[in-house]
């Protein structure tokens, strides 16, 4: 039996074992045993591709290019590996921070389908499976924005979804127009095939893609609904948001332009390296001008989607290996963000940055403890972003495009100033008014740890994961043991 | 809606609707039918027997809350999945095998786990709709 | 008749955009339905017209040819199902959305329940009045 299905299982076992039993406390464990079993089950897919190679299922038996691929490759296994972290660090703040309404309305199952989704997006074999994929994705997340009813949560989740309705209409032109020009829809298939098109069909194709993955990832200029909606629902919700979900946009991003649409990279990637450039200063220049913690972490996240692009758009195999390496990197430490934002406003009552302060007098740990992801994410030493934004750069350096390292590292130096800012903000400066500290906070503080430590350990031990990014930016740009592992070494 | 002719038959079309539901879930695997029409009529069922005597009665013909089959239904139709992994083939792949002479596989009983998913979701939201009118539509979900 | 369609596509699509671009919820709604229908129409013409034999097998074993392609239209059965969810899911989320926030149109919703734009960082000469909305546990 192959460990590929395993990540999908585990989620989808884990949501319907919740819908089954339906009394929050035990769906809590549940939870928190799924995450675990994530996580061993990701570790294993991980291995299993590292020693043996690409690994592929035709579900159902049905010969590929016919049936339901799944394909696990370097790219996929790690990002199933780093979105089963967060999903575990986001399993522990739910249990520390019980929210009984929500669970009743089914929080556990829902989150649990949402992985499922996203996990089944990361490994699928299949442009139109992708689709279905996303949209399994897309109605949990839905479901989870709104869920409870918060105004503000029925604000942000009508933008959220009329935006995802949108690209998801796209993304199916997409699908349907690829599959007239082509009669293929698996991957590997098709990489032997859209090489065949005219080339302005292909880059009209692959504007499509384009667009509609951008939606998802929230770059320029289509990231506007982020910052309006994942503020808005309770912090385990939004830190899971931030952590996974744009990430299966660039995700698929990252398959579609390396395994398709190669030809005429100095168009389309060019392109993408321009989205990457203005996605990278708007975003960090709006993040600046945030009075609200979440709202500013929003954007940030979106000015760091910028650099997964970055290396995408450069076609290096450094620079690939890069934005896999960033990607992974920017799930563990926005999601550490989002969540310790969460705390703080358990802490302070309030997100809004002049009305907080004097933590460092109070919780000096837990200014350390923001520090570190603060500095993974604006790219200082010893944190895994340093290496993540020192491998970008010097990929950019090596191709001789100057220009997106300039704005890189100008990028890398606003976040520091936004962070250092956030850091005077809430901690620093005396707090405004004397406020009690709510007790109990320690146990929400665990996954914000997790996750810390972990970032600072990539970024003194980057060599294990350094050398996997690498290997998955091989096999992205030589997708040959790709296609053979779906289509047999026959073809 | 609340006639005479109305209430009286739809006692009996409730039984034989339902019975048609299950008669269309077991056809369905080499004929049209299948679970998800089959819960469709099963629901339509319900929906007859609701306008007829109201939902509050309607809801007293099944004894668990509706949801909960949403959950045991995707329990069967994964359970039904996983047989063919301990074959040592991929997920999904129909296994078949005989019981007492009837053959059967591992796709009816995904078919059943369709079924109620289906059943169990449309009929959640049917009994949702009494909820509304009930609280007059103030009441969060 | 490719052509035909192709116009078709190109007018629903353009009924479908315009609609989405209403202020209103309810006409962004039925625009999405609009516009989804001009993908599946698209998906269904671009899997090639060319025949209107079903891809069933005969009681005799032998198939009709030319038959239907049924792979475009198994992926518009799929496209139409998903569509449909999110249309229903649209449906209520709108219904809850005009009893929470009092309103439908799209204009009317924005940055009124999102924390006040508050001064920047540096100078704080007044505290932001509205914070965030929360749900009563």
């Amino acid at each position: 039996m192959s460990v590929l299905v395993l990540p999908l299982l585990v989620p989808l076992s884990t949501a319907v074992l919740c819908l089954v039993v339906a009394q929050p406390r035990v769906q809590r464990t549940l939870g928190l045993l799924g995450a675990l079993a994530l996580l061993a089950s990701a570790l294993a897919l991980l291995l299993e591709v590292h020693r043996r190679g690409i690994q592929a299922v035709q579900i159902g038996n049905w010969p590929a290019p016919f049936g339901i691929t799944f394909v696990a490759d370097h790219l996929s296994a790690l990002m199933v590996f780093a979105s089963s972290v967060v999903a575990l660090a986001v399993a522990l703040y739910a249990l520390a921070e019980p929210d009984p309404p929500r669970e009743r309305l089914g929080y556990h199952p829902l989150s649990y389908f949402l992985l499922f989704g996203v996990n089944g997006a990361f490994l699928t074999g299949d442009i139109f499976n992708m689709y279905v994929w996303f949209e399994v994705l897309l109605l949990s997340s839905f479901v989870l924005m709104v869920l409870g009813n918060g105004r503000a949560q029925l604000a942000g989740g009508v933008k959220y979804f009329a935006v995802s309705l949108f690209s998801s209409v796209l993304f199916l032109v997409a699908v349907g127009l690829l599959y007239g020009s082509t009669g293929a829809l698996n991957l590997a298939d098709l990489a032997t095939r859209v090489g065949e098109l005219p080339l302005g069909l292909q880059n009209a194709l692959a504007m499509l893609f384009l667009t509609a993955f951008g939606l998802k990832a929230a770059v320029f200029p289509f990231f506007f609904w982020l910052p309006a909606s994942y503020p808005a629902p309770p912090v385990a919700i939004s830190a899971l948001f931030a952590g996974l979900l744009t990430k299966v946009g660039v995700y698929a991003l990252l398959r579609v332009f390396t395994l398709l649409f190669t030809q005429d990279p100095a168009f389309t990637h060019g392109v993408i390296l321009w989205v990457a450039g203005l996605t990278l200063l708007l975003g960090v220049l709006l993040a600046l001008a945030q009075g609200e913690l979440r709202r500013l972490l929003s954007f940030q996240l979106v000015s760091h989607i910028g650099y997964m692009l970055m290396g995408l758009g450069l076609l290096t195999p450094l620079a690939l290996a890069g934005s896999v390496f960033y990607a992974l990197n920017h799930m563990l430490v926005i999601s550490a963000l989002f969540l310790l934002a969460g705390l703080l406003d358990r802490l302070q009552g309030t997100s809004v940055l002049v009305r907080m302060g004097g933590l460092y007098r109070s919780h000096p740990g837990l200014a350390l403890l923001f520090l570190l992801p603060a500095f993974s994410l604006a790219g200082l030493p010893p944190f895994s972003g340093f290496w993540a934004k020192f491998t970008l750069a010097a990929a950019g350096l090596e191709a001789g495009a100057y220009a997106i390292v300039g704005v890189a590292l100008l990028v890398g130096l606003l976040t520091l100033l936004s962070m250092a800012m956030v850091f005077a903000e809430v901690f620093w400066k005396a707090s405004p008014e004397g406020r009690s500290v709510p007790e109990g906070w320690g146990r929400l503080a665990v996954p914000v740890v997790l996750l810390a430590v972990l970032t600072l350990g990539i970024g003194l031990w980057a060599e294990p994961l350094m050398a996997l990014s690498q290997q998955a930016a091989r096999e992205l740009l030589e997708p040959t043991p790709y296609i053979q592992a779906v289509l047999g070494v026959s073809r | 809606m609340n006639t005479l002719i109305l209430r009286t038959t739809s006692s009996f079309l409730f039984t034989l609707l339902l019975l048609l539901s299950v008669f269309l879930l077991f056809r369905g695997h080499n004929e049209p039918g299948g679970g998800f029409i089959g819960a469709l009529v099963a629901v339509g069922a319900y929906a007859l027997y609701a306008l007829a005597h109201g939902l509050k009665a309607a809801r007293k013909l099944l004894p668990l809350h509706p949801l909960r089959l949403v959950g045991w239904g995707l329990l069967v139709a994964l359970l039904s999945a996983l047989v063919a992994l301990f074959l040592n083939k991929p997920l999904m792949t129909g296994v078949w095998f005989s019981l007492f002479g009837v053959k059967v596989g591992t796709p009816v009983i995904f078919d059943i786990g369709v079924y109620l998913t289906v059943f169990g979701a449309l009929l959640s939201a049917l009994f949702g709709l009494e909820e509304t009118a009930r609280t007059g539509g103030q009441e969060g979900g | 008749m490719e052509v035909l369609l192709a116009f078709l596509v190109g007018g629903l699509a353009a009924v479908g955009v315009y609609l989405m671009l209403r202020p209103h919820l309810i006409q962004f709604l039925v625009g999405f339905l609009v516009l989804g229908n001009a993908a599946n129409l698209l998906i269904f013409t671009a899997g090639r017209l060319g025949s209107q034999f079903p891809p069933l097998v005969q009681r005799d074993g032998g198939l009709l040819e030319p038959i239907a392609n049924p792979l475009p239209q198994a992926l518009i059965l799929t496209a139409i199902v998903i569509g449909f969810g999110l249309a229903a899911f649209g449906i209520v989320l709108f219904y809850r959305a005009e009893q929470g926030l009092g309103t439908l149109s799209a204009e009317a919703m924005p940055e009124v329940f999102e924390p006040a734009p508050a001064p920047s960082p540096v100078d704080q000469v007044e505290a932001p009045r509205s914070e965030k909305e929360r749900v009563p546990a």
